[in-house]
């Protein structure tokens, strides 16, 4: 029985670990983008995040070809789109050669009257006919009438030029040697439309080497052309790659670093093998709570995880370095081992709040694997401990080290200037602390961001920042709303408000509007009779019009237009992207051109356009701007984290009063601590940092992390023994060492969020460990018990 | 280039026109009367003129007619505002083509339309006097007098020549006085231009 119970910890444990072992073994480890994307408080911004993560922006892949001259890369881009084009993974494959734009013309020429807004039945009376012609023969003398002649026998009206009025402000890429080209004529560029839905990164990497494998099959290629790619589907199979393979290094790196120190340390493979046995515990607990609370694990939360390395494998070193004897000591050791956890679980379960999954994980993951980590080191660790420890001992280093940190307070006065110096830096960009940019999050490298604005630039793919949004039932009500909506952003766009709209309704009219113009167009004889008395008076006769009589009545009687007629036309592209069904409605987008002044977009008074669109009495529709959304999403979370991370501190500040039983030594612990915060975030600014939520939540670990430090700063030094105060400092170093060495391998990441993380904490805790030390109270000999106990 | 500058270079010129003259045939000499016609063209820097153009298309009964001014600065800025009968302006700057018309604006990359440019490269290259960027994109002959000559252009590019058969620019020493275009259809127009003096 005795035995039993000697041992039912182990035993528990060792449950426990299967236990965990089986959840782990059926987790679904995701990588994506979704990380940091947050959880958006509305429904409208959901439904876009929605948009983004799975519409239709995020099936378009952007294709350059760099390299060899123009003429080259013309072909290449020939090539290639010939090839994908056989292949069932794209939608679409466009490099803008005239071949791509011959169906578009032809859709749009041979569908005018059914297609343009112009035509009621006014137009179609001798008066309107009268005024549509000469106005179109006043167009051939201008610049471009030697080019509108052609259209002029079957289009007298100007029908045509009508419809491409309508895409007016909307740009084409430049065209190098027939192709699609960058402004610089550098790169030929391509639109691909994948089949696979942009969520499906397995099925997006395939498709993505179906581009590669074609392009490096094209007979001819000389070696020094290269493909280039981008797109929301790049970004994700990129990200999941390097997040994948930067976990797996980080992870590696961490633990030979820590079990290098250990092994420094304690020169015995037996306390080495101890002292990892609750981060091990720890990671795998970690691991099973956010699989069994999330439903999945990011891969982002084991990068950040590798920081567990760092300090769950502190309380070994804390247990084994200090070796507490006495029972008293053993009081203390474990009163302030709980301490230290419990300030760090406060600061981590702030981070449950956190609106991105990412960060909750985070938090969830750290609180549980610390939490085990202490129950193995105070419940498991003793009993496998042999009962004569090979005493870790380093007794030049302890000397050294407290020597040193006995000195530490001297310097004082130099942590007073250097607060104040930092107080003065962060004072003077207090306008640009915080980085209120999106990407500032976004897990994609700088480099390829960058190589996105580019092309997407080239490509005169407008940015997508401002949208008018509308829901519908059906697809016919939709188109129908949408041309409402329309004809009031067509008058706007004529006061200049803004350049342009697109509408899906562009390019297939409701219809009830294809019906109305077919009724507004006359029948063959009264069309005939109205014609010739338009005509009088101008310099056209009726007999050269015969093809226009012809098409008007053809127009007149034909079947109506559906989405089938744009199968294999760009204008499908157009049309898929802005009217998307749902479950239960469809959504329609249509976004909105800025005007252009010299050569810069101008801002869209969108409070404007809202009110003309609400005065024309067309409801379910929303006008969006989305930078300003994404940014105020961005602030709401910023305030958010801000929130949670004033309450874990002050839940820190809390519990230190509460355990320590005193404002001084309270005060005494949290000081360092804020300066190494303050600290941190000037050398940020100072560096051209804006700090982000992470960095934030950087700051919040520093506090949570460095709080152990603090107490056993604020323990040591309240009456031990010279060789206690020796290993206790030692203990501090090597577990400051772990921590910085872990969160330094994140600050080396390639993944920015993980780099951000790193830099902060490992930075933090090393000033926490640097100020504790200083702001310590100095060692006059004899301890002063008395005055510490007195109550708070 | 100074003055001096130029009349050494003109001297020069002669002279090794002369040398050249002295044992060979007419076309040599016509040769050099193109290059004689570009240094007087290229010594204006710049220019306004008005522009009355008249388009002969087969399909109306009589031709429509426009006008407006017309203003060049060298190098390679052009500027054809129409006022009737529709206020519509075209700016041509390096390789940029600004088209307004409405109120709108919209430009382009001349590289992007090469027929456009062989539209316009025509008129420019005269202007400038720059023989090399006209005889890149047209086959050049000259005919008449200083006083009264005639540049014939007629595009290399087959895709142009498909357009356009000819581009005539008539004009008296280094003045431009008429600009006609005939097209491959059968289709003219002709521009009448006047210069202005400047203030």
């Amino acid at each position: 029985m005795k035995r039993l119970r000697a041992h039912l910890p182990i035993v528990l444990w060792l449950a426990a670990l299967l236990a965990c072992v089986a959840v782990i073994a059926r987790t679904t480890f995701v990588a994506d983008l979704s990380a940091f994307m947050p959880r958006a408080p509305s429904e409208r911004q959901q439904m876009l995040m929605d948009q983004f993560k799975d519409g239709i922006i995020a099936r378009l892949i952007v294709v350059g070809i760099e390299g060899g001259d123009a003429a080259e890369r013309a072909r290449l881009s020939k090539a290639l789109s010939a090839a994908l084009r056989q292949q069932a993974e794209f939608i679409g494959v466009q490099n803008g050669s005239a071949a791509d734009l011959v169906l578009d013309r032809a859709y749009v020429f041979d569908n005018r009257y059914l297609l343009s807004p112009a035509v009621d039945a006014q137009r179609y009376t001798e008066d309107g006919l009268r005024r549509a012609i000469g106005s179109t023969v006043e167009d051939l003398s201008g610049s471009a009438g030697m080019l509108l002649k052609q259209l002029l026998p079957r289009d007298p009206t100007g029908e045509t030029r009508e419809l491409l009025g309508q895409f007016e402000g909307s740009s084409q890429p430049p065209s190098t040697e027939g192709v699609w080209s960058t402004r610089d004529g550098a790169r030929a560029l391509l639109l691909l439309q994948t089949r696979a839905e942009g969520s499906d990164i397995d099925a997006q990497a395939r498709t993505l080497e179906t581009v590669r494998s074609a392009f490096a099959a094209i007979p001819d290629r000389p070696a020094d052309t290269r493909l280039l790619m981008t797109g929301t589907s790049v970004f994700s199979v990129s990200s999941r790659a390097l997040i994948e393979s930067e976990v797996h290094r980080l992870a590696a790196a961490s633990l030979v670093l820590v079990v290098a120190l250990l092994l420094l340390v304690y020169r015995s493979a037996r306390l080495l093998g101890l002292s990892l046995l609750p981060m091990l515990t720890g990671t795998l607990a970690g691991i099973t709570a956010v699989s069994l609370g999330f439903g999945q694990v990011h891969g982002i939360t084991l990068g950040f995880g590798t920081t567990m390395i760092g300090e769950a494998v502190d309380y070994a070193i804390y247990l084994f370095v200090q070796r507490p004897a006495t029972p008293q000591q053993a009081r203390l050791f474990w009163r302030t081992l709980w301490l230290g956890l419990l300030t760090s679980v406060a600061g981590f379960l702030a981070l449950l709040g956190s609106g991105f999954p990412g960060l909750a994980q985070l938090g969830l993951y750290s609180t549980v694997g610390l939490v085990a980590a202490v129950l193995v080191t105070r419940y498991v660790l003793p009993r496998l401990m042999p009962q004569h420890l090979p005493a870790p001992d380093l007794p030049r280093t302890g000397e050294l080290l407290l020597r040193l940190m006995r000195q530490a307070p001297r310097l004082r006065w130099l942590l007073l200037v250097l607060m104040l110096g930092m107080l003065v830096v962060v004072g003077l960009h207090v306008d640009r602390i915080w980085n209120r940019s999106i990407s500032a999050l976004n897990p994609v490298t700088q480099a390829d961001q960058q190589l996105h604005e580019e092309l997407r630039r080239d490509l005169g793919a407008s940015d997508l920042r401002y949208l008018a949004v509308l829901t519908a039932a059906d697809p016919e009500q939709a188109l129908q709303q949408a041309e409402r909506a329309g004809s009031v952003l067509q008058a706007l766009s004529r006061a200049g408000t803004l350049a342009g709209y697109s509408s899906p309704s562009q390019v297939l009219p409701s219809l009830a509007s294809q019906q109305a113009r077919q009724a507004a167009l006359p029948e063959p004889a009264p069309l005939r009779r109205r014609l010739d008395a338009a005509l009088a008076g101008l310099p056209l006769r009726a007999e050269r019009l015969q093809g226009f009589l012809a098409d008007v009545e053809s127009s007149r009687t034909r079947a109506l237009l559906t989405r089938r007629d744009l199968d294999g036309t760009a204008s499908a592209l157009l049309y898929d992207s802005l009217l998307i069904p749902r479950e239960r409605d469809v959504l329609v987008l249509m976004p909105l051109r800025p005007p252009i002044v010299d050569q810069t977009e101008q801002d869209i008074d969108i409070e404007r356009v809202d009110a003309a669109l609400k005065a024309d009495g067309t409801r379910n529709i929303t006008v969006i701007d989305l930078l300003a959304e994404t940014n105020a999403l961005f602030d709401s979370y910023l305030h958010e984290a801000l929130l949670f991370s004033g309450l874990g501190c002050l839940a820190i500040l809390a519990l230190l009063l509460l355990t320590l039983r005193s404002v001084t030594r309270a005060l005494r612990v949290a000081l360092p601590l804020a300066c190494a915060v303050v600290c941190v975030t000037g050398t940020l600014l100072l560096g051209g940092t804006s700090l982000t939520i992470l960095h934030l939540v950087g700051l919040l670990l520093v506090v949570a992390i460095g709080s152990n430090y603090a107490l056993f700063f604020d323990n040591t030094n309240t009456g031990s023994s010279a060789q206690e105060q020796r290993q206790t400092s030692i203990s501090l170093v090597t577990a400051n060492l772990t921590i910085v060495g872990s969160f330094g391998m994140l600050a080396l990441s390639s993944v920015p969020v993980l780099a951000i993380l790193g830099i902060t904490v490992g930075l933090g805790t090393v000033l926490a460990l640097l100020f504790s030390a200083i702001l310590a109270r100095p060692q006059t000999g004899l301890p002063q018990a008395a005055s510490v106990e007195s109550p708070a | 280039m100074r003055p001096a500058d130029i009349g050494l270079r003109r001297g020069l010129l002669v002279l090794f026109g002369a040398v050249l003259l002295a044992g060979t045939s007419v076309n040599q000499a016509a040769e050099w009367q193109l290059g004689e016609l570009m240094q007087l063209l290229a010594q204006t820097k710049s220019g306004q003129a008005r522009f009355v153009e008249r388009k002969y298309i087969a399909m109306l009964d009589k031709p429509v007619e426009s006008s407006g001014e017309l203003s060049f600065s060298a190098p390679d800025r052009m500027e054809m505002r129409t006022l009737k009968p529709k206020k519509q302006a075209m700016l041509l700057d390096g390789n940029r083509l600004t088209l307004e018309q409405d109120g709108r604006q919209k430009t382009v990359s001349l590289q992007s339309y090469p027929e456009v440019a062989a539209f316009v490269e025509g008129i420019r290259g005269t202007l400038a006097g720059d023989r090399q960027a006209l005889e890149k994109v047209y086959k050049v002959h000259l005919i008449g007098t200083p006083a009264r000559w005639q540049l014939m252009l007629v595009p290399r590019e087959p895709s142009m020549s498909r357009i356009i058969s000819g581009i005539r620019i008539g004009g008296s020493q280094g003045e431009v006085s008429s600009v006609a275009y005939d097209h491959a259809d059968g289709d003219r127009s002709e521009m009448q231009i006047t210069p202005v003096a400047r203030p």
